[in-house]
């Protein structure tokens, strides 16, 4: 082994931070592995594919704070420190750990960027301050640290202005700000959310164009670029909630290259070593530009810039980051053309935010300079039509009905996009929605270009669609099913007519130098503009495996770890695997994870196409969340040859009625319920049951829709706000207890669980929100039923593959709730705590290679206690309440182990005072508790330094207010008196060891 | 209409024309990758009578305007484009590049697979191609001598300043001007066919532009081009970079397919430090014919070892073969240009007349 490097990742996922860092993360570790480093993670994201051992050597799944790390330090001793990959988080705590002499004391280097250019590049003052010698443009602004030097800063350049705390994530605590109202609250809120306390307010320069490019700089000052990217829309939106094109479009090389050139002048200043981002606003009518912004460190951007051109930046950092230098260096995508190559594109590159809002229909939808989005998809092809309309159908969702497109226009909204696609369809010209929006005419154009020939088919009928008609819808993006939708035909007809006009979707590769030179790289994707260039793979035994698209609430990176896993597991026997999926934050659209990769929408026309062109052995449909599952059965009736159980079967599982009867036959208690395909059954069913009651849609991710009723009225109302086109729901007798689960593999007639997850919160709370202790303490009676019940399903579906059941325990009963035929959220925590890969045997039941492996396995022994809590982007998504309840809300999940299950907990709160050496931190508020806790009024307490945890669980306006405006100031909001409950049983914890995750091919340093 | 591009083997792509040309329209084919500067490499006198192909799929995007032309026509006889923008959105556009090239009468393609006619060109090398209406064109034996159409036939001056600078022309852009005016030195354009004019003219130093085609084509004017050199401080660039190769006894050679994009990373052997450049050429200075020549290698490719620019032994002769100028493309070394003034400031008095 060869010097020790500790990494620090980012954490779980939230709203700004998300899977891009598991990626950059990711490769960072393996190339300084493959430099022989020994690498050592601290990241308590436990369903990221970094915090995996075959990622890093050492393992620790540990609270991200100074005392911990600290710790980690104290124990592992390793030489230096590589902070550049874990996003801001890991960079905020590189810096408080060299200003509170951790890094000297323990004499570890940090690698990469220096403290001080970190500082410059974050602290606005001094970003600033750089600007003015470098002579590079910013626009007017001041930082300032109290509200009247706000005011005095907005008498001189007026409104509107831009507020931006310092040091925050995804532009936390900022907006735009327009009369004095607005700054009172940004300003008080802004200095509170700064680590620092301090905001920056700046002229506001809405409507330019915003540029990004993404720099790589070795040590001995070589710099090279290695894309730009241009947003949709200009200024004024956070990037991570713009539409994004990859390379710029409406730049002149003049432009581009004079932002090129400051963007170099800036990175070179800094001393950057690695990746950097630099954001850039253009006039769009002169040649005046700002520097806005840079991150000095691999970022969302460079993960997208990452996968729009090949070049893998994070890696390189890396390997920049330990001395390298670009020109010694090979892009390992075409493995000759140097590192220092800047990658020519020959195709166009369109990002589009996923954002949570079809969820959270409470939350204002308006965009602005906070990051509102939870993910992205990426889109590749040789039009820009084609790729906007690929990377729409990539998002996996259904675009409402937009009422008053208008409203959408000026003040952008998320629906912002498809409110100007309604408005040219109205007719309305390029010219007035430019004027309105100050989106570029090139962009509107090509959207003018997309809706026209929607028109023309619209007239057309499947008799009279002509060729150059057909092929340009197809060329353009349009899917057979959206073209059939338009002339009132079927999918399959569309398609039989494109294949009697030969018109078929061929695939090129991203190669990074536009074919300047020979390359052979399995970076693939498709278009109906030129010609194939990718044979299918020579291999025996070819599958596919489909991935989850977008990170969404309820869908988030865990389905990725489910299916690089997944890749992992087959190559080891001997598979050659093939990735679909549009994900461009995650590992599984590294080039690098599987054998190829086709970067595509996951529909039943894309994959089919690919599933064909390879000719492939086995499609995997488990591995990518409920995305994965849907095509999967969209493509039942093709004969392509699906993995696992049959359609069918998995429908019968997730049909309520089918599987209700199915638990009856075999005499599983269930909870009472059905479904209703209309209102008046809905009324029917509610007779059989009492209040309160469960209702849902049913085929949904993380409880979407879902809504508890407590009486008949509240029934007639969520009733009478269901549209049509949610039925059926499903309504069920909503029973209390406590919520277990597990995670089982199965072969049709074994079954193995690893473990049962115990919620502390009660059934109710979405799994997704709850915290979860593994292993379980549930007596042995319940888990000999929990056994018996899983064999009993298992056997009657002769199911074959992941499944996840969810059980109710009352005391008296044990009920199944529900079952979800596929990996789930929980299976990345399940398999590292207990060091067995549920996604590796699943993958041998399925390609049927070890028939009998399950039947000799026994259970892990278990040497600790994991606890799994959800992490909420509160920062992004102040407007709403985020009491816990049957709708998922959490965007990521964390973990902590202890020994005992108090010790874990304790790691969990351990940012969290305690209320009886603290006690005006408290608030606990509308029950007597006995807890000491702050005597102030509501209102002045919420304001005060000393606040930091809310408790309020209950139902009423007020409550639902207050928790707000507690979140709003940035505290630790509790709305169930469970979670409270073990936030108080952590506090009998004193111990903070950290201890490695099991399973590590190097132990660590063990502790006696 | 349909349209085809078809080269000498009987290989042909379809795209759609644009216009019924009059004839067939023959030139050499090359393909640039950079994904900016259209205007420049359509305006480039080192395209003189190429045909073009942008790998980048959407061309004219911003227009054309009045400050990005490198020459003062379009030099290039026709162009292969994935697809061609109608729009001018951009403040500085006049025209859109799709009436610029039908205003000029320049004939292109469009709906075609640039990436497979540039896998075309870099395995089968470089050479003549045509666009045509039909499938069977035929084709004519190509003359030599492309620099000999590209210079202009004026001497002309340009800019104010105490220092003069004679630009040797074999097709000049307008940016080695731009970026030698910026230095405030007047500037005279000399077409290399009128050599001996330079010694009228009181000079400091002479810059050796950048020019289409094989430099071989020259061999009989290297006798004088010589002369120059040994008297004046010298700086090549692109072509003129091959000449001073040539006119002291080294080789040039052709690519199987030539250097032209935006992103070539050259390594700098003084320094270690690399930057990317800006590249069009087809042909390049052989290495192993430099070692009985005073000239010594500065600069090289990163990605293929190939020479990218020289200096003289002792003295103040400098060459690159990539473009220091820019437009299109980064602007990196720039600092080249200082670099050969700084040396000049220092040579003066002594090498130089008057």
């Amino acid at each position: 082994m060869g010097e020790k490097v500790l990494v620090i990742g980012s954490g779980p996922i939230i709203i700004g931070q998300a899977a891009e860092f598991d990626y950059s993360g990711t490769q960072g570790c393996l190339a300084l592995r493959e430099m022989g480093y020994e690498v050592v993670l601290v990241n308590d994201n436990p369903a990221s594919i970094m915090t995996d051992y075959t990622v890093a050597d050492i393992v620790y799944c540990e609270p991200l704070t100074v005392e911990s790390i600290t710790a980690v330090i104290q124990k592992e001793k390793p030489s230096s420190l590589l902070a550049g990959l874990g996003g801001q988080t890991a960079l905020n705590l590189a810096v408080q750990l060299e200003e509170k002499g951790v890094l000297d004391k323990y004499g570890v280097q940090l690698l990469g960027t220096s403290v001080s250019s970190i500082q410059k590049g974050e602290d606005r003052e001094l970003f600033r301050e750089l600007m003015r010698d470098l002579g590079e443009p910013v626009p007017q602004s001041e930082v300032i640290t109290s509200l009247s030097e706000g005011l005095n800063f907005v008498n001189r350049v007026g409104y509107p202005v831009i507020s931006r705390p310092a040091y925050t994530l995804g532009g936390r605590g900022g907006g735009f700000v327009h009369d004095e109202g607005e700054l009172k609250e940004k300003i008080q809120n802004g200095l509170k959310a700064s680590p620092i306390g301090q905001v920056i307010l700046e002229k506001s320069i809405a409507g330019f164009k915003e540029i990004e490019y993404e720099i790589m700089r070795d040590h001995k000052g070589t710099c090279i670029s290695v894309c730009n990217m241009e947003n949709f829309d200009p200024v004024g939106v956070h990037t991570g909630d713009s539409i994004v094109v990859a390379p710029s479009q409406t730049l002149t090389d003049q432009e581009y290259q004079m932002l090129r050139s400051a963007s170099f002048n800036v990175v070179s200043a800094l001393d950057v070593v690695g990746g950097c981002n630099v954001q850039l606003a253009l006039d769009p009518s002169s040649d005046q530009y700002y520097v806005i912004e840079v991150n000095p460190r691999v970022s969302r951007s460079s993960a997208l810039a990452s996968k729009a051109t090949g070049y893998p930046i994070a890696k390189l950092s890396a390997k920049l980051a330990v001395g390298c230098t670009l020109d010694e260096l090979l892009n390992p995508l075409t493995g000759h053309t140097y590192a220092s190559f800047e990658p020519a594109l020959d195709y166009v590159v369109v990002k589009f935010p996923r954002w949570p809002f079809d969820k959270f229909t409470e939350a204002d939808r308006n965009l602005g300079t906070t990051m509102r989005a939870t993910g992205e998809a990426m889109a590749i092809d040789r039009t820009l039509e084609a790729a906007f309309q690929k990377a729409v159908q990539s998002l996996d969702i259904s675009v409402p009905s937009i009422e008053e497109p208008w409203a959408h226009l000026v003040k952008a909204t998320d629906l912002r996009y498809f409110a100007i696609l309604d408005l040219l369809r109205q007719g309305v010209s390029v010219q007035e929605i430019h004027l309105h929006t100050k989106v570029d005419p090139f962009f509107l154009d090509a959207m003018l270009n997309i809706v026209d020939v929607q028109k023309e088919i619209k007239r057309s009928t499947l008799e009279n669609l002509s060729e150059p008609l057909l092929r340009k819808a197809k060329r353009y993006g349009f899917t057979d099913a959206s073209i059939a939708e338009l002339m009132e035909s079927t999918e399959e007809k569309v398609k039989q007519l494109r294949n009697t006009y030969k018109l078929q979707r061929n695939y090129k590769m991203v190669d990074t130098c536009a074919a300047e030179f020979e390359a052979s790289t399995n970076y693939v994707y498709s278009t109906f503009a030129g010609e194939n260039e990718i044979k299918p793979l020579e291999a025996d035994k070819k599958a596919l495996i489909i991935g989850a698209g977008p990170i969404r609430i309820g869908q988030g990176v865990e389905f990725d770890y489910s299916a690089v896993q997944a890749i992992q597991s087959l190559r080891k026997s001997g598979w050659t695997t093939i990735m679909v999926n549009n994900n461009p934050e995650t590992v599984s659209t590294d080039y690098e994870t599987a054998d190829r990769l086709y970067f595509e929408p996951i529909h039943k026309e894309s994959v089919q196409a690919i599933a064909e062109h390879e000719d492939v052995d086995l499609i995997f449909t488990s591995f990518g969340g409920q995305t994965a599952l849907n095509v999967g059965n969209e493509l039942k009736d093709t004969n392509l040859p699906l993995a696992g159980v049959s359609m069918d079967t998995i429908s019968d599982l997730e049909d309520r009625d089918r599987f209700y009867a199915a638990l009856d036959s075999m005499q599983v208690p269930r909870i009472k319920g059905g479904t209703c395909y209309s209102k008046n059954e809905a009324w029917k069913i509610s007779d059989d049951l009492s209040f309160p009651l469960l209702c849902r849609p049913s085929y949904v991710i993380g409880g979407q829709g879902m809504v508890k009723v407590e009486s008949e009225s509240s029934l007639n109302e969520a009733l009478n706000q269901t549209e049509n086109r949610h039925y059926p729901i499903i309504i069920d007798q909503f029973v209390t207890g406590k919520e277990i689960e597990v995670d089982l593999v199965a072969d049709g007639a074994h079954v193995f669980i690893p473990g049962i997850m115990e919620h502390i919160e009660p059934a109710g709370v979405h799994s997704g929100d709850s915290m979860a202790v593994f292993p379980s303490e549930v007596s042995e009676e319940v888990t000999g039923l929990v056994h018996q019940y899983a064999k009993k399903i298992v056997e009657f579906f002769r199911y074959v593959g992941p499944m996840n059941i969810q059980f109710l325990w009352t005391e008296e009963q044990l009920y199944v709730l529900e079952v979800n035929p596929r990996s789930s959220r929980t299976v990345p925590v399940i398999s590292k705590v207990s060091g067995t890969s549920l996604i590796d045997l699943a993958v041998q039941v399925m390609t049927h290679e070890e028939q009998s492996i399950l039947s000799h396995l026994t259970p892990p022994t278990l040497s600790h206690v994991a606890v799994k809590y959800p992490l909420f982007s509160y920062h992004a998504l102040p407007e709403l309440d985020h009491k816990l309840g049957a709708n998922m809300k959490s965007t990521g999940e964390g973990m902590c182990i202890g020994s005992t299950r108090e010790e874990a907990l304790g790691k969990v709160f351990s940012h969290l005072p305690s209320p009886y050496e603290n006690f005006e931190a408290y608030f606990i508020d509308g029950v007597e508790s006995g807890i000491p806790n702050s005597s102030d009024s509501f209102d002045t307490w919420v304001k005060s330094d000393k606040a930091a945890v809310y408790f309020n669980d209950q139902d009423t306006k007020e409550a639902k207010a207050r928790r707000i405006q507690a979140l709003k100031n940035g505290l630790s909001v509790f709305s169930e008196s469970t979670t409270f409950q073990a936030l108080l049983e952590s506090l009998n914890s004193e111990n903070i060891e950290p201890i490695p995750l099991p399973g590590g091919k190097t132990k660590g340093v063990l502790t006696p | 209409m349909k349209g085809y591009l078809c080269f000498t083997d009987g290989l042909t792509f379809e795209g759609a024309a644009s216009n019924q040309w009059e004839s067939d329209i023959q030139g050499e084919i090359v393909f640039f990758t950079g994904m900016t500067g259209y205007q420049e490499v359509l305006t480039d006198p080192s395209y003189k009578g190429q045909i073009v192909v942008f790998t980048y799929p959407l061309i004219g995007n911003y227009g054309i305007n009045e400050d990005d032309a490198e020459s003062g026509e379009i030099q290039v006889k026709g162009v292969v484009m994935a697809s061609c923008s109608d729009s001018t959105s951009h403040y500085k556009a006049t025209t859109s590049l799709k009436d610029y090239l039908n205003d000029h009468n320049i004939p292109y393609l469009t709906e075609i697979d640039t990436r497979e006619i540039a896998k075309t060109i870099r395995t089968g090398g470089t050479r003549q191609a045509c666009l045509s209406n039909h499938t069977a064109p035929s084709f004519v034996p190509t003359g030599r001598g492309q620099a000999y159409q590209a210079i202009q036939s004026e001497i002309e001056s340009h800019g104010d300043g105490m220092i003069h600078i004679g630009l040797i022309d074999f097709g000049w852009k307008k940016s080695i001007l731009s970026s030698l005016i910026s230095r405030n030195v007047r500037v005279t354009i000399i077409p290399f066919t009128n050599i001996d004019h330079i010694w009228n003219l009181q000079l400091n130093a002479v810059v050796l532009s950048n020019g289409p085609g094989d430099p071989k084509d020259l061999m009989g004017e290297l006798p004088g081009i010589k002369k120059v050199l040994e008297q004046y401080p010298s700086f090549g660039i692109c072509m003129g970079h091959q000449i001073i190769a040539l006119a002291y006894g080294a080789d040039t050679m052709k690519l199987p397919f030539g250097h032209r994009g935006a992103n070539h990373p050259v390594k700098d052997e003084w320094t270690g430090k690399v930057f990317l450049s800006s590249q069009n050429h087809s042909y390049v200075v052989d290495e192993r014919s430099l070692s009985s020549t005073p000239l010594k290698v500065r600069f090289t490719n990163v990605n293929d070892g190939s020479v990218e620019g020289l200096v003289h032994a002792d003295k103040p002769i400098m060459s690159a073969q990539f473009h220091p100028e820019a437009h299109p493309g980064p602007e990196d070394a720039e600092w080249l240009f200082d670099t050969f003034f700084e040396e000049l400031v220092m040579k003066k008095g002594e090498t130089v007349y008057g």
